[in-house]
């Protein structure tokens, strides 16, 4: 049976229904043609599909599209301001931070939450707390690059 | 499948008492979402605790402190004063998964998941820290270490649910720390694991300990042995050695995946010694 | 890396092979750029930090089905009966297929009818993971439970996963009909070793009885998976005319095209292929498996079926790379010369024939000028999924085991281990252990290189050791076909049909802009779907921005030659007194040079009335690829207690040819090293007794993660490479091939032991650390 749920993603009103199985990514992903964030693994281990939900960064495919109910939603779609970039992503396409990209979108919502909780993190820090976002291409030398520029950049 | 997000831990209770087929807590979910996902579990309730008010916050008593079993781990280390009392539980709560897991997770899903590798219980155990547990009949407290019985297998009967955790006060010359070994920084499931909990008179002697280790038997194990073996000394040298003799001695794991017998029965010696090392620092001795 | 069909022939300097056609004038005229080796953005930047890019799982069509894949339990088992009934009958259930409705159209081609049992085993299942069957339903859960309603009679069989075991005269048979190639006189009894090859020159024999100093060792590595972040996904569309499209994520969508069509039974041309946006492949999306299967439901159901593999599909029915166990002797003089060197090398290729052995023996000392040199490898079939290529398919193990016993060696006969490589280096006009003479190469100056690099002399903190390995790859070149088309306002498209796995679409760019004398911004790179191209080769052997920028300045070339002719149009005067400079038709000659220079612009504004659109095409095989080789240093710190490595820092010098886009092909270096170092440290296959896989996910089959890894430096060498117009050589693969022997050479510095069996994950280290305490 078929849930309605209402909700706020990226800033407007969204209402969906969904069966109450489904996570929040099927649901951004096949429902709401949101297919910013990626399922590379849809257990929790690899961060791409990551979304921030109040404020905090969580793995889409480890919460039911059920549990959105009322909550405050944030995807990479959500991520610019009409034409001007997000610095973070400014700064991933300045450093060449992605070579296939299928990581990004979950970079740049996992780094946002970061610098948002830390602005002036270390290198040791970024590391850390992007470690829930597997890159395979990178090697992530380039990735921390970018986060400690537009930290630096958002910082002013 | 049917969702239910309650606000009150009665009707939580009731829910899960009355349900017909398979029923289980929501809390963060990672457990249950992956296990869902990979087809181990098709229940027919699920249960979101997330809504339940007093589940959300973490209230320090004068006996010390209660987190809610919605209370995510994120959270927990935001908490000034819990980090300050309980440095090694904080963070042994702050190792589990990402920083996307942690948003999410929380200690009382990780104990009631039964993982004998679960990174916050043996932290727990050796705080000696109690599950609040609330059921059709009433409430009723169990020392964490009796909360899991097995692999994924714990105690609570249908209905019954657990609606925080009980850390006791921070004792005077007192101190904490959790150590897991995992082959890479991160986003690793514990190998092996020593949580200790030491207290110290004036002079530097320890007074009272807990030790317990993660992954090395069925479930996280409290090792007496290895808390007599450093009560009466300052931790020195033969007492380390002793110390890790017990954690040794009490393993009795398994080769799988992760490890191999011999690797955690050598390597829960050497995590129980360090982490002794960083509570009895803490705890103020030198 | 080529997938099996066209892997007669990827190695243009192989023995036994046409040599490579110089295709332009060798002697490299040009060294003056001005977009080439600046570092632009890339076309596909902005979709991608939006989240707009589509990639394999991001694209729909109406009316799509979803379509899963049932796959056996087992190891190895014979298939006894099929029972789909229960699951046809389903309401929603749409169509479900097994081997009968892929009947074999590979007309006697091994090595395709290879690829058809692997997407569906036919009679025989012969690895955990393999698929019988699948379901085309309207939705997931009515196709999972459709999935549960299939009933399969197995007989279980005894099965072999490991490389060892399998070669030993009582393993169980993985393929009871396989009689090893490649031996004189052809056996007569079946084995589980489908191919013996050998390579080298001189008297090995001979050489060793000059030797001062002979090292002898056995190493081991398992099996690893490329792990590319974006699991196989497709969408497929047949209609009953027999036409066909396919949606898909891959390397190479012409080769996909070629394969699908083939095992459907279909026409080429009938079958169009886009390929999507690819998150990741390094070589593991070169082959096919779940795209027949798409499409055989597609046929069956006349709807649109998309499948998506799961990361537990991806690691358990994939390509990975093989499981090797590899014997290496090195005999050297005193004054440090190798008199000799031998090895045998065998590799797994799962259930079906490969040339993964084959590639080791060609790898293993190609960085050396060796008189008396022998490699022997065998090709040994397991339980386990067929291999693919994964980044440089084999040198990383062979790699492992020479670069260990050189630093022994080295250390035996009181060397420093950089000098001794120096003075054993390949040079040009060496000829290398698999066959050809080098032309111009980058060894010897990545080892002068390194032996001069800072890190070289930084100091070592406790309980760490710093180690160095040296690395080659062939690098391959290839069919390739590219298109240049000049709009009305004089932008460029230009089209290529190599995927972009990696930023390649701006290198290529930058190529076509620095021929044709304009900015970069004016050229607008795309990758054209199967029906709007000649055939491209996958994008593989590091040949994407080789072969296609090679192309791309061709077309250029024959777009200029338009340009030109219509600027003499314009001008009415002979095409002979037209020169093209700068983004501009210039006339030259007392008669005209007072004729203003026209603009590629103003060529373009007029194209209508001097003979219509302006375009230059090209069609080549892109030989003469180059060879490439790098040299890393490694820092590792070891817990002695625990066994377990961190790497402290680590830096990669690599010979690029020309680095077109600097950033990207320091972006291939430390992506190489990041995956070397992951395969040094932790990741393996790890098989059950049952042989099933134990760990298909990210949480076991530990990949590394940020925290896990220091900033990787680089230094970008360019060694010209004569056979293309800029004088580049492929960048992408030769970084993941030191790693394994640089770290493991690092801890033998830190703590005197020799560690053989890779990944050397903490429990093999500790268990080393305390044997050496205890000797
Ligand atoms: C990527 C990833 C990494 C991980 N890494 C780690 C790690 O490093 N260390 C580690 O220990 N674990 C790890 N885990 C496992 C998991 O995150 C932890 O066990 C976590 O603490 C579970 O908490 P939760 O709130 O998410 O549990 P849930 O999934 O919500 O619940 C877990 C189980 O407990 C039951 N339950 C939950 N709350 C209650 C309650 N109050 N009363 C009764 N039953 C309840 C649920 O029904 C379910 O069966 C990881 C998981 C993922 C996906
Ligand atoms: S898809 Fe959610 S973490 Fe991998
Ligand atoms: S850029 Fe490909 S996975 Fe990160």
């Amino acid at each position: 049976m078929a849930v309605l749920v209402s909700t706020a993603i990226n800033g407007d009103t969204v209402e969906f229904a969904c069966d109450p199985h489904e996570s929040l990514l099927d649901v951004l992903r096949n429902r709401l043609g949101l297919s910013g964030a990626k399922e590379g693994c849809g257990t929790g281990d690899c961060g791409a599909c990551s979304v921030q939900v109040d404020g905090r960064v969580v793995c889409a495919c480890l919460m039911l599209g059920v549990e959105a109910e009322g909550r405050d939603i944030e995807t990479v779609e959500g991520m610019s301001h009409g034409t001007e970039l997000h610095p973070l992503q400014s700064k991933f396409l300045e450093h060449a931070a992605l070579q296939c990209g299928v990581c990004t979108p979950g970079f740049l919502m996992a780094a946002k939450a970061l610098l948002e909780h830390n602005p002036d993190p270390t290198e040791e820090e970024i590391r850390f707390g992007l470690a829930g976002n597997l890159c395979r291409c990178t090697g992530y030398d380039k990735i921390v690059r970018a986060v400690q520029d537009a930290a630096k950049v958002m910082r002013g | 499948m049917q969702y239910e997000a309650p606000e009150t831990t009665k009707a939580a209770v009731g829910l899960l008492a009355k349900a017909k087929g398979s029923a289980y807590v929501l809390a963060g979910g990672s457990d249950l979402l992956v296990r869902m996902k990979g087809g181990f579990v098709e229940p027919d309730l699920v249960v979101d605790i997330k809504r339940i008010k007093p589940m959300r916050e973490i209230k320090k008593t004068a006996s010390g402190f209660v987190i809610g079993a919605a209370v995510s781990c994120a959270e927990m280390n935001e908490n000034k004063a819990l980090v300050k009392a309980w440095p090694g539980v904080v963070e042994a709560a702050g190792l589990i998964g990402s920083k996307q897991v942690q948003s999410r997770c929380t200690v009382a899903g990780n104990l009631c998941n039964a993982s004998p590798a679960a990174d916050s219980v043996p932290a727990l155990v050796a705080a000696g820290a109690k599950a609040l547990i609330q059921g059709p009949k009433g409430k009723r407290k169990l020392p964490v270490e009796q909360v899991a019985v097995g692999p994924g297998k714990n105690a609570l009967k249908k209905g019954e649910l657990i609606e925080a955790i009980e850390l006791p006060a921070r004792k005077d010359r007192s101190g904490d720390a959790y150590l897991r070994f995992i082959p890479r920084t991160e986003m690793d499931i514990a190998v092996v694991s020593a949580g200790v909990n030491l207290r110290l008179d004036k002079k530097g002697v320890i007074t009272e300990a807990r030790v317990a280790l993660g992954a090395v038997a069925p479930t996280v194990v409290l090792v007496a042995a290895a808390a007599k073996a450093v009560i009466g000394t300052k931790l020195d040298e033969a007492a380390l050695a002793k110390l890790g003799e017990a954690a040794s001695a009490a393993c009795k794991p398994i080769d799988d995946k992760r490890g191999t017998i011999e690797f955690r029965t050598k390597v829960a010696a050497v995590l129980a010694k360090r982490a002794a090392e960083i509570a009895y620092k803490r705890a103020g001795g030198k | 890396m080529a997938s099996e069909s066209t892997m007669a022939h990827p190695f243009e300097d192989a023995p036994n092979h046409v040599t490579p056609t110089v295709i332009h004038d060798p002697i490299l005229s040009k060294t003056d750029f001005r977009s080439v080796g600046t570092r632009p953005l890339r076309p596909d930047g902005l979709d991608k930090v939006t989240g707009r890019a589509r990639y394999g799982a991001d694209f729909n069509m109406p009316g799509q089905l979803v379509g899963l894949v049932l796959r056996s339990p087992h190891a190895h088992a014979k298939i006894k009966k099929i029972d789909t009934s229960k699951a046809e009958k389903l309401p929603g259930v749409k169509a479900v297929v097994t081997a009968a409705d892929l009947p074999d159209h590979t007309g006697g081609d091994q090595s395709m009818y290879d690829i058809l049992e692997n997407c569906m085993a036919r009679g025989v299942a012969k690895y955990d993971g393999h698929a019988v069957a699948a379901v085309a339903a309207v939705d997931a859960p009515t196709a999972r439970k459709a999935l549960k309603l299939i009933k399969v009679d197995y007989e279980v069989l005894p099965h072999v996963t490991d490389v060892d075991e399998a070669v030993k005269p009582n393993a169980p048979l993985v393929n009871p009909r396989m009689l090893t190639e490649g031996v004189e006189p052809k056996p007569k009894k079946a084995s589980n070793i489908a191919k013996r090859t050998e390579f080298g020159h001189g008297d090995v024999d001979a050489g060793f009885k000059e030797a001062d100093v002979i090292v002898t060792r056995s190493f081991r590595t398992e099996q690893t998976h490329q792990g590319y972040i974006e699991p196989h996904a497709c969408v497929a569309s047949v209609s009953p005319d027999g036409t066909g499209e396919l949606w898909v994520c891959t390397q190479g969508h012409f080769v996909y095209r070629n394969h699908c069509a083939m095992l459907l039974g279909m026409d080429v041309s009938k079958l169009r292929v886009t390929s999507s946006e690819i998150g990741g492949g390094f070589g593991g999306k070169t082959h096919v498996w779940a795209e027949p299967v798409a499409l055989a439901l597609s046929r069956k159901a006349n709807r649109p079926v998309k499948v998506t593999m799961t990361r537990e599909e991806v690691f358990r029915a994939s390509g990975p790379t093989s499981a090797s166990s590899i014997d290496v002797k090195i005999g050297a003089r005193k004054d440090g010369a190798i008199v000799a060197a031998d090895a045998t090398l065998r590799f797994t290729c799962g259930p079906y024939y490969g040339m993964w052995a084959e590639l080791g023996s060609m790898t293993a000392f190609a960085c050396y000028d060796l008189k008396n040199v022998r490699t022997v490898g065998y090709e040994v079939l397991v339980n386990r999924p067929k291999t693919a290529a994964y980044r440089a398919p084999s040198a990383p193990m062979a790699a492992f085991a020479v670069e260990s016993v050189m630093d022994e060696l080295a250390h035996k006969i009181g060397m420093n281990a950089v000098d001794f490589r120096i003075k054993n280096a390949a040079k040009q006009g060496t000829r290398a252990s698999y066959g050809p003479v080098y032309g111009p190469i980058g060894i010897g100056a990545t080892l002068e290189a390194a032996k001069k690099h800072p890190h070289m002399k930084a100091p070592l903190g406790k309980n760490q050791g710093r180690g160095m390995a040296c690395g080659f790859w062939f690098n391959f070149g290839g069919q390739t076909c590219t298109d240049i088309n000049v709009g009305p306002d004089g932008s460029v498209t230009l089209t290529v049909g190599t995927v972009d796995v990696g930023g390649s679409r701006a290198s290529i760019a930058l190529c076509v802009a620095e021929e044709l004398g304009v900015p970069y911004e004016q050229v607008k790179c795309i990758v054209a779907d199967t029906g709007t191209l000649g055939h491209n080769d996958m994008t593989d052997g590091s040949r994407g921005t080789f072969s296609s920028s090679m192309a791309g300045i061709f077309a250029a070339r024959n777009a200029i030659t338009v340009l030109r002719e219509r600027a003499a149009r314009m001008w009415e005067i002979p095409v002979e007194h037209v020169t093209w400079e700068d983004g501009h038709a210039k006339a030259v000659g007392e008669k005209y040079g007072n004729l203003a220079p026209l603009s590629l612009k103003e060529i373009a504004a007029a194209a209508g009335n001097t003979g219509g659109p302006i375009a230059g095409h090209s069609e080549i095989v892109a030989d003469g690829a180059g060879v490439s080789f790098a040299t890393h240093i490694a820092d590792v710190e070891v817990d002695p207690e625990t066994g377990r490595s961190k790497i402290v820092r680590y830096t990669v010098i690599q010979d690029a040819g020309k680095a077109v886009h600097p950033a990207y092909v320091e972006g291939q270096y430390q992506g190489g090293a990041a995956q070397g170092i992951g395969w040094a440290l932790n990741e393996e296959y790890i098989y059950g007794k049952d042989g099933r896989l134990q760990n298909p996910g990210f949480l076991d089959y530990r990949i590394p993660v940020c925290s896990d890894l220091p900033m990787i430096d680089t230094q970008i060498l360019e060694i010209p490479n004569p056979n293309h117009p800029y004088g580049v050589r492929g960048v992408g693969e030769t970084s993941i091939v030191p790693p394994l022997a640089a770290i493991a050479n690092a801890m033998s510095n830190a703590f005197g032991v020799r560690m053989t069996h890779v990944p050397m994950s903490p429990p093999r280290v500790l268990k080393a650390l305390e044997a050496a305490k205890k000797a």
